[in-house]
């Protein structure tokens, strides 16, 4: 098992997920499945093989160091689930 | 209603006075009327569809309509498209309303691209069947116990169906062709970098394509040409010219292909799809082309690095849908954590949650060598295998997948058989290179079978051009049969 139960959770604490009661099991069962099938990789020696971060050639693609306002409060608040005009609300953060 | 293949044979009826926009848009409303078991739509713009084809229709009058009048199109639940819903078929996007248009669409409408609605797909364009859509499974059209192939999965069983001529729809791994070859469309991913991702619901960055499906090789080159090129929201997209793709379809030199002896060798590729594709590669010879069998010692590499690179970036993307800004917000939270949490576990899909959970843990200070960094190492290994083959090869031929339409339910409970069915398709995102799936006979039952075309990054013409002959070469076959 590469994963146990606190690293289920650790886990799920990074991505901000609960686990669901009654799925860890089955959960743990199938990251590990798929977590053992891609350590197939360790099979390939890439000593000296540098890590590919970007597939196209192109470098840096510049444009204009310009601010500009895309997206108008009113838009921007239109799809927040609560609001007050101004500004989007979350529950009480400071007691 | 006649049933059209390509967009220049609707135009010739447009300009004959034959039919008119507002004539086609009603019978394409009819009949995703007439389909709605299919559940290939998520909604249809059936009033605003029709507004738009009087506007069309007076522009042909006016002889001031784009060149892609008269092309009633479906657009993949993940192109943000301003005023519109868009929620990757996911309920995490609850009520969300896109405040602007992705540039592929943009460039699409603007060229007088009628948009019929929004299509169906795997949430997040996560899966290889739509069966993890919150919006429930599509059907096939060939028969409604299997499924369309995903994620794209609404797109292409909307253009099997005749529900729109066309549609836009994704590919990270082969989201475009796998469903296509389903459902026995022509799927294209071009490369990437080709066209802008800007507005585009991001999976992984890395491999996100848009690309389009249609009934015919000619639709998809010239949607493609209008779509490509650079775009100041997405850096990421190439600045090299665009060619006028749907002007040079005609291939009549010879062809050095190759393909992978496995894929009409193993037996875990159905025997139907050998054959066909056997078929094809014995019409290429007999055309005085060169065919030859190829290796690929990374190929079994190919899926493990996919999904631990794929995981990682979708962990890191999706890690924006916090139901602060926008998207769904759990009722039960009582403080700020609470919030994100029962809002992303209630919002999400089990199988998105299990990529993110699986990116999480590759990209984590412990693991990040070991899975991350080791496979962008063999991303490299790969694509140098990759320019390896195209040193002297000009295509790579194999099927778009291993087997036909599968039922639904089938593949559900096991992630890893699902992830196999894009075993074929994967390569072409990993490397960045062009692919397409173009038809390829059936099956005995019946099922649409593809066969995947795929060139070196950059080289659409060429694709395109040798994808069209190869479409009449396989029609030519179908008939003397």
């Amino acid at each position: 098992m590469k994963i146990d139960h606190d690293t289920l959770h650790k886990l799920a604490h990074l991505a901000r997920l609960d686990v669901k009661p009654g799925e860890e099991e089955a959960l743990l069962a199938s990251l590990d499945n798929v977590l053992t099938w891609m350590e197939q990789l360790n099979e390939l020696d890439t000593e000296g093989v540098e890590p590919l971060t970007h597939v196209t050639g192109e470098v840096n693609n510049w444009r204009e160091d310009a601010a500009e306002n895309r997206l108008s409060r009113h838009e921007a608040l239109a799809n927040a689930p609560s609001q007050d005009g101004t500004y989007l609300k979350v529950p009480k953060v400071i007691e | 209603m006649k049933e059209y293949l390509s967009l220049a044979d609707i135009q010739h009826d447009l300009r004959a006075g034959n039919t008119t926009c507002e004539e086609l848009v009603g019978y394409y409303l009819s009949r995703i009327d007439a389909h709605r078991h299919l559940n290939a739509f998520v909604e249809v713009y059936a009033e605003e569809a029709r507004a738009r084809a009087l506007e069309v229709d007076a522009r042909l009058r006016e002889g001031t309509a784009g060149k892609l009048a008269g092309l009633v199109v479906g657009l993949k639940d993940v192109l943000c498209h301003a005023g519109h819903g868009v929620q990757a078929g996911s309920h995490m996007l609850d009520n969300y309303r896109s405040p602007f248009t992705a540039t592929a669409v943009q460039r699409i409408l603007d060229e007088d691209a009628i948009v019929i609605g929004r299509q169906n797909c795997d949430e997040f364009a996560m899966g290889s069947s739509n069966e993890s859509s919150y919006f429930g499974p599509v059907r096939n059209a060939a028969d409604s116990t299997r499924v369309p192939g995903g994620s794209s999965g609404g797109s292409a069983a909307a253009v099997q169906a005749n529900l729109c001529h066309a549609a836009l729809g994704s590919d990270t791994g082969g989201s475009v062709r796998q469903p296509a070859a389903f459902c026995g469309t022509v799927g294209l991913k071009p490369s990437y970098g080709r066209v802008s991702r800007w507005g585009l619901i991001a999976y992984a960055s890395s491999f996100d394509c848009i690309g389009p499906i249609t009934r015919s090789v000619e639709d998809a080159a010239l949607l493609l040409e209008i779509m490509a090129g650079p775009d100041e929201h997405d850096s990421t997209v190439s600045t090299r010219e665009v060619p006028a793709y749907s002007r040079e379809l005609h291939w009549e030199q010879p062809a050095r292909v190759g393909y992978l002896r496995e894929a009409v060798e193993s037996e875990a590729v159905e025997p139907a799809i050998r054959e066909r594709t056997l078929a094809v590669l014995n019409q290429l010879r007999e055309q005085g082309h060169t065919v030859e069998p190829i290796e690929m010692p990374l190929l079994r590499y190919f899926l493990p690095t996919y999904y631990i690179l794929t995981t990682a970036e979708a962990s890191s993307n999706l890690s924006r849908f916090d139901g602060v800004r926008y998207g769904y917000r759990s009722p039960e939270a009582s403080n700020l954590e609470g919030l994100y949490k029962k809002s992303r576990t209630e919002g999400f899909g089990d199988e998105v949650r299990r990529r993110i959970l699986l990116g999480t843990f590759v990209l984590s200070a412990n693991y990040y060598d070991a899975y991350y960094t080791k496979a962008q190492r063999v991303r490299n290994l790969v694509r140098k295998e990759s320019e390896g083959l195209f040193d002297h090869h000009d295509f790579l031929i194999s099927p778009v997948t291993p087997t036909t339409a599968f039922r639904l339910g089938e593949k559900m409970d096991d992630p890893l058989q699902m992830y196999l069915a894009d075993i074929f398709t994967v390569q072409a995102n990993v490397v960045g290179a062009p692919a397409i799936s173009i038809p390829n006979g059936t099956d005995e039952a019946g099922l649409p079978i593809g066969v995947q075309v795929m060139a070196r990054p950059f080289a659409e013409q060429d694709l395109l051009a040798f994808s069209n002959y190869l479409t009449e070469l396989i029609g030519a076959g179908e008939s003397v049969k």
